[in-house]
């Protein structure tokens, strides 16, 4: 019985996180200047990754494989804001040197 | 359920190819980048599911390398293209 419940746990978590892996790519495709861009793919994007490695962790038995995946989440989570924060600064600057704000290729 | 992880994966597999659009569309170099990173967060849930999937525990640990090396090509990219200074704000 538990099982199943955590079965359809896992599955849940993994179709969750697929949306919002979904969501982010529709994100970067979509949205209109680059920092609405960042914005969507290192926040929605990431919580993707935990809910896709939160049902994984409920399908695994072994308590290593577990450990390690919550490890890679823990590497990820940082790993995406250092990169999220540079790309905003160097877009920033850019911005500052050319005169010309990423907000022109509106459409 | 090796099936459902296979299926996810190929979804995923086809978020990154619409990913590749913004490369090819993106005004600054600096969409293309956020590229990369989309590579990187999606490239490893794909890694993952196909690590539970198709009983490869070794794929874990490329996904683990892929996370380090998205942010390293990121930080690459800021510094080369930011010439090399970057003392003033």
């Amino acid at each position: 019985m538990s099982e199943i419940a955590l079965q359809w746990l896992s599955a849940f978590a993994l179709f969750l996180g697929v949306f919002f892996f979904f969501a982010g790519t529709v994100g970067l495709l979509r949205f209109p200047d680059t920092y609405t861009r960042i914005h969507a793919l290192t926040k929605a994007d990431n919580l993707g990754l935990g809910l896709v490695i939160f049902g994984l962790m409920l399908q695994t038995e072994s308590w290593t494989v577990m450990l390690k995946l919550l490890l890679i989440w823990l590497l990820a989570l940082p790993a995406s804001a250092t990169a999220c924060h540079l790309l905003a600064r160097h877009t920033l600057r850019s911005e500052r040197r050319t005169g010309a704000p990423a907000r022109k290729d509106l459409r | 359920m090796p099936d459902l992880d296979l299926e996810l994966a190929f979804f995923l597999l086809l978020n990154i190819a619409a990913g590749l659009v913004r490369v090819v569309r993106g005004p600054t170099p600096a969409d293309c980048m956020l590229a990369v990173q989309l590579f990187g967060t999606t490239g490893v849930a794909v890694l993952l599911l196909l690590a539970e999937a198709q009983n490869l525990p070794a794929l874990r640990d490329v996904a683990l390398t892929f996370v380090l090396l998205a942010v390293l090509a990121t930080v690459a990219f800021v510094k080369r293209s930011s010439g090399g200074r970057d003392d003033e704000s």
